[in-house]
This record gives structure tokens, C-alpha cells and sequence, in this order.
């Protein structure tokens, strides 16, 4: 959970201030879908603390659930995450049926996991079914990325990374392969389209890698990086910087207005990053899988705490990337 | 403990508005100007502020600095190369005045 912190102003009060209270969401374009906290990395910045030891996982039901309501509406985008989302025994089955019914899926993708027994392969699975794959990579360099994900992850990652570029991805126009960074610590992301470049010029220099886009996304102040803020003494600065780079245009474009976030045990949150605080959906729209009601689920209220200033400050940070230009 | 240097003093630059306004107003309109994006990328900026930084010896900047570099792309190799940059400038001035210890000896000496 989050800590309070002294000195800062509720997000909620930010969010008066612009005039943007009570928070609503404005449609689902995309259902996010949680398959577990299973994953073969336990990365520093984690807000899931996923790791190989967690056991939590989406059964069949649930996902038996999700697909029909999938197949019932119109929302046009599955993101698929977890954990290592492709470590879940039905992954393959999920993501088939979601691009069966014509929706874009966006898979999330650690890179080091293709390296894992069995998993050889979903590269050209991933091709087979278009799907388009958000892939982590932190930095362009051995140190920095090791530092955050293990020592040899950034190696694995680079290889990784060859075996998309092998069957297309980022290189051929319909096979969309994005990088997804996170700041090293407890500073701000970059701005994107600089750091983008950076990473295309370094990382074809020195590994012959290509891609298409980078997202740069902020470190939220939760779970296992709420961890490392507290033992470093981070916490109280970090959430000033956060919330001193309040941006009410990255306010108005927040994931959460336009997606539902669906967790491994079927219950529905305004976010991934409420989903780890257990902040389910509130305030008269249904918070289950089994009682989905588009109408209501669209029109949301949503549920806003201070760890929502991550998504806020500065140029605006979510799944895809900065959400405005300052 | 009392220290000519507090960290939570970076905090309370803006109180040097307080008796000059015009001038930090103008100040600051520059200072901003100075950093935006221009020739030199803000990044670029941001480095040469770092090893400035260093140059003068200033713990406020060196803390801003690092975070600002750091957040806008660069890793722990270029800063270190940006902190060499100001070593190498500062002890080649040093050294560059031993020219004039020189000349000075040579005027006094048979």
C-alpha cells in the first residue's frame, strides 16, 4: 500500500484545482488483462512483485469469463500482462482467441522469458497472430539494465531482441515492436522522443537492433519500489517531485479514463497499479468480471489516490508512454 | 547539526525573489531559456551544467544536476566523462599558469 506523505497536496485536490474532479472515464479502448504474478524475473521497480515464486495465477473460468465478455463487446484492444504473462499454461490459447475476434493485442513481454525452456518459440507466435509486443528494456547498456532486472538480463534481453528482429518485429511494417523504459532509481523518466532516439542510435550502433517506438514510463510508488524508496530514503523526496510536476493535460489523458484493468482472480480495477494496491472499482460500476455492464463501466467514477501522481508528473506516464508533451 | 550547505535550502532559491522580484523575474525567465531545448539538445544541457557543476564547486547544483541528467537520458559513463571534462579544464588552468611561474623565474634568475 501506499504511505501517506506529509507536505504534499492529495491528488485529489490537484485534480479539483483543474477542474478535472469527479474523475470519470471517458470509454474502454482497452481491456488490460492480469494472467498472474508468475514471472522468471523479480525486477527492483516491480509495482506487481511478480517473481518466480508467486503463485498467483488467472484460472481457467476467469479466463473463460474475460474472453466472453471480450467476445460481447466492442472494446477494440486486449493488453496482456502480468507478471510474465506468456508463463501462464493458456497464454497462447487467450491471446489466439482475443486476435480471433478481430481485436489488437498488445503483449507484454520481459524479453528474458523467450530465453526460457518452452518458450523458444513465441517469437513466431507472436508473428502468426500479429501481435504487438511491448517489450521492457531499460536502457540501452549492461549496467543500468542490470542493475534493475539481474545480472545478465541485459544480454539475454539483446538476444532476445534478435530473435524478434529475425521474424520481423520492428523491422518489417506490421510487426510492431515497442520498447518500454523505466527510470534506473528514483528520478523521472526522460522525455520520450529524445530518449527514443538515444536508444534506436545506441542499440542499432552496438547490437544491429531494431524496434519501432519507446515509451518511457515512471516508477510507481508501490510495492517492491515503494520498498526501495523507504530503505533508501527516497520516499518523502520522490513523491515531491511527483506531485510538484503535477500536469493537468497528463491528468486528463490518464490510461484509466479510457481502460478497465481485469486482474488474475476476475476482479476489475480503474488501473494495473490500483490492482496492486487492491483498489478495486468503486463507486457504482461493477468491480467483477462476471457482473461487466459496459455502460456503467465506461461512465466510471475512478479511484484516485496520491500514487496517482505518477501518472501525472511531468510529461505523463502509462502503459504507452508519455500521455502529453510537457 | 549547523552546516553552510542544508539540502532543504535548495528548496527556498525562490526566497531570493524576495527583495530583488524584477531581478529573479528576469533571472529566471533566462535560466529557462538557458536550458530549453536549442542548438544543444536538453540533455547536452544538462551535462554541461553537471560538469559546470563541479567546476564550481557548487553541492546545490551537483544535486540538481545528477537528478537532471539523469533524467534526461544520460547514463553514469557520460556524466563521469562530463565531471573529467571539468577536472581536466580546471587542472589545466592550474597548470597553464605555471607558464607565468616560469616567465616569473626566468626574470629573476641569472
Amino acid at each position: 500500500m501506499t504511505i501517506p506523505c506529509a507536505g504534499i497536496v492529495p491528488f485529489e485536490a490537484s485534480l479539483q484545482k483543474s477542474g478535472l474532479a469527479p474523475f470519470h472515464a471517458r470509454g474502454i479502448g482497452t481491456l488490460q488483462v492480469n494472467l498472474g504474478k508468475k514471472c522468471n524475473q523479480s525486477c527492483k521497480h516491480c509495482h506487481v512483485e511478480a517473481g518466480p515464486h508467486r503463485t498467483e495465477t488467472m484460472d481457467g473460468e476467469t479466463m473463460d469469463r474475460v474472453l466472453s465478455t471480450l467476445a460481447d463487446s466492442a472494446i477494440p484492444v486486449v493488453d496482456i500482462t502480468g507478471g510474465a504473462p506468456e508463463l501462464h499454461p493458456r497464454y497462447r490459447q487467450f491471446a489466439a482467441a482475443c486476435r480471433g475476434m478481430g481485436k489488437t493485442v498488445i503483449t507484454r513481454c520481459n524479453l528474458t522469458v523467450l530465453l526460457e525452456n518452452g518458450c523458444e518459440d513465441l517469437p513466431k507466435f507472436f508473428r502468426a497472430r500479429s501481435l504487438v509486443v511491448a517489450a521492457s528494456l531499460p536502457y540501452f547498456r549492461k549496467e543500468e539494465t542490470d542493475a534493475m532486472r539481474g545480472a545478465g538480463t541485459f544480454e539475454k534481453s539483446v538476444e532476445a531482441l534478435k530473435r524478434l528482429n529475425a521474424v520481423g518485429y520492428g523491422v518489417e511494417p506490421e510487426a510492431e515492436l515497442n520498447l518500454v523504459y523505466n527510470p534506473g532509481g528514483a528520478f523521472l523518466p526522460p522525455p520520450q522522443a529524445g530518449l527514443e532516439a538515444l536508444f534506436r542510435e545506441e542499440l542499432l550502433k552496438k547490437h544491429g537492433i531494431r524496434f519501432n517506438r519507446l515509451y518511457t514510463i515512471a516508477n510507481m510508488p508501490l510495492a517492491r519500489f515503494l520498498g526501495y524508496l523507504n530503505r533508501s530514503r527516497n520516499y518523502q523526496k520522490y513523491m515531491q517531485t511527483l506531485a510538484g510536476g503535477f500536469n493537468s493535460c497528463a491528468a486528463e489523458n490518464a490510461m484509466c479514463r479510457d481502460m478497465v484493468s481485469v486482474g488474475y482472480d476476475g476482479t476489475l480495477y480503474d488501473c494495473d497499479f490500483n490492482q496492486m494496491l487492491d483498489l478495486a472499482v468503486n463507486h457504482g460500476a461493477p468491480s467483477r468480471i462476471e457482473h461487466w455492464d459496459a455502460q456503467k463501466l465506461a461512465r466510471r467514477e475512478i479511484v484516485t489516490g496520491d500514487h496517482c501522481y505518477g501518472c501525472t508528473a511531468g510529461a505523463g506516464s502509462s502503459c504507452g508512454g508519455q500521455t502529453s508533451e510537457n | 547539526m549547523d552546516t553552510y550547505y542544508n539540502p532543504a535550502d535548495l528548496d527556498k532559491f525562490g526566497d531570493m525573489g524576495k527583495n530583488a522580484p524584477e531581478l529573479w523575474k528576469a533571472f529566471s525567465q533566462y535560466y529557462s531559456k538557458v536550458f530549453a531545448e536549442g542548438a544543444l539538445t536538453e540533455r547536452e544541457k544538462a551535462l554541461i551544467a553537471l560538469a559546470v557543476a563541479h567546476a564550481v564547486q557548487c553541492p546545490y547544483c551537483i544535486d540538481a544536476y545528477t537528478k537532471a541528467a539523469l533524467e534526461k537520458g544520460s547514463n553514469r559513463e557520460q556524466m563521469t566523462e562530463a565531471v573529467h571534462v571539468a577536472v581536466a579544464i580546471r587542472g589545466g588552468a592550474s597548470l597553464v599558469h605555471g607558464v607565468q611561474m616560469r616567465n616569473t623565474a626566468d626574470g629573476i634568475s641569472f
